[in-house]
């Protein structure tokens, strides 16, 4: 065969160039797509002003609804079936994804428009004490989560963390660690407001006092809660640490205990420090189990042990439900209060980040 | 330094299972010995026993002797730890620790056993175990770079350089080829040439011709059936088992006629 041979008959018969020049299809270039998206905004800003008010979910519907017709339709025409429901599904998972948003975004705004009025120095480095309608601030407040939060890591990341080591390096699916499997996961779905009523019937067992309210009663009460998601993923990230590893550090003569302290848990560390955050961030925003372990006082107190102690949830529900005169004064510090929250559980959000980035396993060369 | 391995009449169980079943056989000190056959049929079993391995697994035991030295591996009073710090072993794939530098891999053995070791002492035995393993010259430059950031073949012999570090009398080896292109492949059987002198070694591999390049004496492990356990079929020079074995099945294993 020459060399003329091969570059005249490529493939065969006459037929097959059009197959090849077939995978050239017309598209709707993007200026033409986005001309469609711009339309239907408009449209729907037009239907939803012209029949109500103002309204960012209607707008977002109908736009929606009116880019995922338009598109398709136009699709069909020049590009064809598959392309057109291609670009029907992107725009449908499009819009769930930003009606997902709406809700998130919402709340953020909210909560910022209603509480930056009370951001400012007097707020973090005051206490309610004696303060009767404006000023005043959440420095207790603050103080006591995190106190609170201290006490309730101090008994949770322990506990969690050996429950979960017991589970994976030692249970080997033995009846104990299937009855700690199943009781943690029954303590993951329980009210928290039963945790609550936990705490404070044990402590009123032990001091003998019905109304016993401290810190420590919180601290119990939000550990109830933390425990089990602090062994579950502690659980998980300790599976995920290769059996090889273990083999090979039994092999070189290591006991179990140095496995597991030096090889397995430096492996998973990023993960478990990763979870052990975002459980502490789940539980500080806690509210209903702290309202009636720890209470509320207007004051500072430092000590967990006596004293009922106020947390930034349990403030924000004080302010927002008893308010005074002016209204307006304990409502801005309600929503004030709200927004610390939120930054703080922000800031362990990022933190978790920057843990796991940091203790990571690291690669390259 | 290298020790004499004598195997006595031993069954090996996972649970109810009997996986492999009255092995004898004796390991000579400062040879290679090669454990070829099917797969199935207990050679990684037998070879993880002879470390006292095997029993990590869940439900895992041993019945029978393995004499290391007059003491019986599976006699009363033996700590399994101790054990493993005279018998050495070296995995299929390449496991270097992920948190540790090369170095600290090297030192693996001691740093995770709690031992003290003065630096110079420390430099000096990643040095010589590296040197061992044939890989100094690759690392040097880099020894507190991560060790999961060589290639498979270098990884392979960093695991080998940490198994040396530690001393052991018997290097066990459990297909470490069979992740490993032709070249690494190759250094890793020169390797085993020059551990030779100073180890006992005992390799499973289904390369045979690599059994048959690397070994003084070869055993051949086969099985009669699914859910039967694997037995010793004949153990005997390598030279002997390649070119005139005893049994038929293993010369129908060894010229390709199944398997």
């Amino acid at each position: 065969m020459s060399a003329t041979d091969l570059k005249t008959d490529p493939a065969g018969p006459a037929g097959s160039t059009d197959s090849y020049s077939s995978i050239k299809q017309p598209t709707l270039s993007p200026a033409v797509r986005l001309g469609i998206f711009i339309g239907a905004v408009v449209v729907g800003f037009a239907v939803v002003l012209g029949l109500s008010s103002y309204n960012t979910l209607a707008v977002i519907i109908v736009a929606a609804l009116v880019y995922m017709v338009v598109i398709y339709i136009a699709s069909r025409i020049v590009e064809g079936q598959r392309h057109a429901v291609d670009r029907l599904v992107t725009g449908m998972v499009t819009t769930f994804f930003l009606l997902a948003l709406v809700p998130l975004v919402s709340v953020a705004m909210t909560v910022i428009s209603e509480g930056y009025k009370r951001i400012d120095g007097e707020f973090f480095t005051s206490s309610m004490r004696g303060v009767i309608g404006a000023g005043g601030g959440i420095m207790h407040a603050l103080q006591g989560t995190l106190i609170i939060t201290l006490i309730t890591s101090l008994i949770s990341i322990p506990i969690g963390i050996f429950a979960a080591i017991y589970l994976v390096e030692y249970g080997n699916g033995n009846r104990i660690s299937r009855a700690l499997t199943f009781f943690v996961d029954v303590m993951t779905g329980i009210p928290s407001i039963v945790a609550g009523l936990f705490a404070v019937a044990l402590f009123a067992s032990l001091t003998g006092d019905a109304g016993f309210q401290a810190g420590i009663v919180g601290s119990i009460a939000l550990s109830v809660l933390m425990i089990p998601v602090v062994v579950r993923n502690t659980e998980e990230m300790l599976r995920l640490v290769p059996n090889e590893l273990r083999e090979a550090s039994y092999a070189l003569g290591v006991p179990k205990w140095l496995t597991i302290s030096k090889v397995v848990l430096p492996t998973a560390i990023a993960g478990i420090a990763t979870g052990v955050t975002l459980a502490i961030a789940r539980v500080i925003g806690e509210t209903a189990p702290l309202l009636i372990t720890a209470g509320y006082i207007p004051g500072v107190n430092l000590n967990p042990f006596s004293g009922q102690m106020t947390t930034l949830p349990v403030f924000s529900y004080n302010q927002y439900m008893n308010r005074g005169i002016p209204p307006e004064a304990y409502v801005e510090r309600a929503w004030s209060a709200a927004l610390v929250l939120i930054v703080v559980v922000m800031i362990l959000n990022v933190l978790a980040r920057m843990i796991s980035k940091y203790f990571a396993p690291k690669t390259g060369r | 330094m290298s020790k004499r391995i004598d195997v006595h009449d031993l069954d090996i169980y996972y649970g109810k299972f009997k996986a492999v079943q009255g092995v004898e056989m004796t390991i000579e000190p400062r040879s290679v010995t090669a454990l070829i056959g099917p797969s199935g049929c207990g050679k990684s079993t037998f070879l993880r026993s002879l470390n006292r391995m095997h029993e990590v697994i869940p439900g895992a035991y041993c019945e029978g002797e393995v004499m290391v030295d007059g003491v019986n591996l599976y006699g009363k009073n033996v700590d399994p730890v101790g054990v493993r710090r005279k018998i050495g072993m070296v995995f299929q794939r390449p496991n270097p620790f992920p948190t540790m530098s090369i170095a600290e891999n090297v030192l693996a053995g001691v740093k995770l056993n709690n031992q003290r070791i003065k630096k110079s002492d420390a430099d000096e035995l990643v040095e010589k175990s590296l040197r061992g393993a044939n890989l100094w010259n690759e690392v040097k430059d880099r020894l507190d770079k991560p060790g999961s950031g060589l290639s498979g073949g270098q990884q392979q012999r960093l695991c080998i350089a940490r198994t040396i570090a530690v001393k052991p009398d018997v290097v066990l080896m459990d297909e470490p080829c069979s992740a490993l292109d032709p070249i690494s492949t190759l250094a890793i059987e020169d390797l085993i040439e020059e551990l030779k002198a100073d180890y006992t070694i005992v390799i499973v591999t289904h390369n045979m011709q690599q059994a048959a390049r690397v070994s003084d004496k070869t055993g051949f492990f086969n099985i009669t059936g699914i859910g039967k356990p694997g037995q010793l079929v004949e153990y005997d020079a390598t030279e002997k088992i390649f070119n005139n074995p005893n049994e038929k099945a293993t010369e129908d294993y060894i010229s390709g006629r199944f398997g």
